[in-house]
């Protein structure tokens, strides 16, 4: 019984932890709305962000959205061929980037970029009391830190997604049709006729949701990092950890919502 | 005035404060002693709302800071001005762009009066010609002088040093006391200046507040405390092993 009691005891304050730190996540999601929609406003920071999340996150999703695209062409070649539909690749291909992979796998390489970046550099500025200094100088740190990082990443990720899905599209024709010697018509007909600027739409919707998710977490684990550099490091794994579980998850319901 | 009443702060099952009264008399230096971990830069943050007290009030001239949402928090702290332990410059800014950041955000002050103003308050820390280098280039005594030079920006009316000798060489650390005394007097400060290098304490401090076990147990002035009969006070300054202070 006593070990039972310990075991539920530890469960208990585990969940209890867990969920007054959804609590306080959501508590921060409200307070940066709400200094995202007070002035002053300021352009430079956000474009500065903007940069970091997106402009220079544009060579790893190109690497990753192209690779994707040529491995789906080359799986979906092997199961169409079995049954004579070889045309359709292309449309599998277009409607697998737009609809999941694209929105997906670019906002798990900005999580991994720069969800990560965003948690070790608040979590170094909370440990070496910069945080504190912007407090004593009475600036709001979720206003002069985190606001423009989140206004950055929603816009940011769903463009980066466009090339994302752009360039493994690319992918894709090369290896269907120089490869695999699909014909040129047939796989971008295909395209054309099966995928939906719906299908689009949906896809960058995710991606910003995305783009929102791996932000609030990575700033969140980053501003409440505590103990140094071992709790910096600490509070950067559980941001991409968290932020990827999160995307995934979500990825989920925002299917079954839109689709 | 800052008056401190009845101030209790824990964390989990350890009492950091327990019922701490300290008056800070305007246009004077308090110098708060006690041991590492005793909680000085607990209060410290206390008098400048980066914590909220269990109990207690913190009156700045009659308002009790404890009691202030955000915006009236923000329009007292435009008042203070802190030098950090170790500095706390922005490390992604350059060191004028440290300077200038207060002046940018609270101020209407055109890009050239802001460069006018950096010059002259790192001039005041005898500082000259190191607008553009990162915080990363400057040593320890360099980087506490920018810090002030921040600190000082907005020309507050009460400043907060936390430890500005700690990890400096004896030579740098005079420099540093006679920069907090120089300033103090030109601007007629009110300082706070939490500190255990005992030399520094006497030589900057009007008044000197004792804090242990979460209470001020001897205040007056430097030759009050230095004549004070509290044994802990006297273990204190004396750096002895021996005494009723516990060692932690």
């Amino acid at each position: 019984m006593g070990r039972i009691g310990i075991i539920l005891e530890k469960t208990g304050k585990t969940i209890e932890g867990k969920v007054e730190e959804m609590g306080r996540t959501v508590l921060m999601c409200l307070s940066i709305f709400s200094w995202m929609v007070r002035p002053p406003f300021k352009i430079r920071p956000i474009f500065k962000q903007m940069e970091f999340v997106g402009v220079k996150s544009i060579f790893v999703v190109v690497l990753t959205g192209t690779f994707t695209g040529m491995v789906m062409a080359l799986q979906g070649y092997k199961g169409f061929r079995t049954f004579g539909a070889e045309s359709m690749v292309g449309a599998t291909v277009a409607l697998a980037m737009t609809r999941e992979l694209g929105p997906v796998l670019t906002s798990l390489m900005v999580t991994a970029r720069a969800g990560s970046a965003m948690a070790a550099e608040l979590g170094t500025m909370r440990v070496t009391e910069q945080i504190d200094a912007l407090y004593v100088m009475a600036v709001n740190p979720v206003k002069h830190l985190i606001v423009p990082r989140v206004i950055a990443s929603v816009v940011m990720v769903p463009l980066l997604t466009v090339i994302a899905n752009f360039v493994g599209i690319l992918g894709g024709y090369f290896v269907g049709v120089h490869v695999l010697r699909i014909g040129s018509g047939a796989f971008v007909s295909n395209i054309v006729r099966l995928v939906d600027l719906e299908d689009i739409y949906h896809g960058l919707t995710k991606a910003a949701v995305f783009g929102l998710i791996l932000s609030v977490v990575g700033c969140y684990k980053g501003f409440n990092a505590r103990n140094g550099a071992e709790g910096v490091g600490r509070a950067t794994t559980e941001a991409v950890v968290l932020a990827s579980i999160a995307i995934l998850v979500s990825d989920y319901f925002l299917t079954a919502i839109m689709f | 005035m800052i008056e401190l009443f009845q101030l209790h702060k824990s964390f989990g099952s350890q009492k950091v404060l327990d019922g701490l009264n300290l008056v800070i008399e305007p246009g004077r230096t308090t110098v708060i002693i006690g041991r590492s971990g005793g909680g000085k830069s607990v209060l410290l943050k206390h008098i400048i709302g980066l914590m909220k007290p269990d109990q207690g009030k913190i009156l700045v001239d009659g308002v009790d800071i404890a009691r202030l949402n955000d915006r009236g928090l923000n329009e007292i702290r435009k008042r203070f001005g802190m030098l950090f332990q170790e500095a706390a410059l922005f490390d992604s800014l350059t060191v004028g762009e440290n300077v200038a950041f207060p002046l940018r955000e609270h101020t209407k002050m055109t890009d050239l009066e802001i460069r006018l103003e950096v010059k002259e308050r790192l001039k005041a820390v005898g500082l000259f010609g190191i607008e553009e280098k990162m915080p990363a280039e400057l040593s320890g005594g360099m980087r506490k002088r920018v810090g002030l030079a921040r600190a000082l920006a907005m020309k507050p009316e009460i400043v907060l040093f936390d430890e500005p000798t700690t990890g400096l060489d004896p030579v740098m650390t005079e420099a540093i006391n006679n920069l907090i005394i120089e300033t103090q007097r030109s601007f007629n400060l009110t300082c706070v200046v939490i500190s255990h290098d005992l030399q520094s304490i006497f030589k900057i401090g009007h008044n000197i507040a004792m804090l242990y076990e979460g209470r001020i147990i001897e205040y007056g002035d430097s030759a009050k405390v230095a004549s004070s009969e509290n044994p802990v006070v006297r273990q204190f300054l004396n750096g002895s092993i021996q005494g009723p202070m516990r060692l932690m």
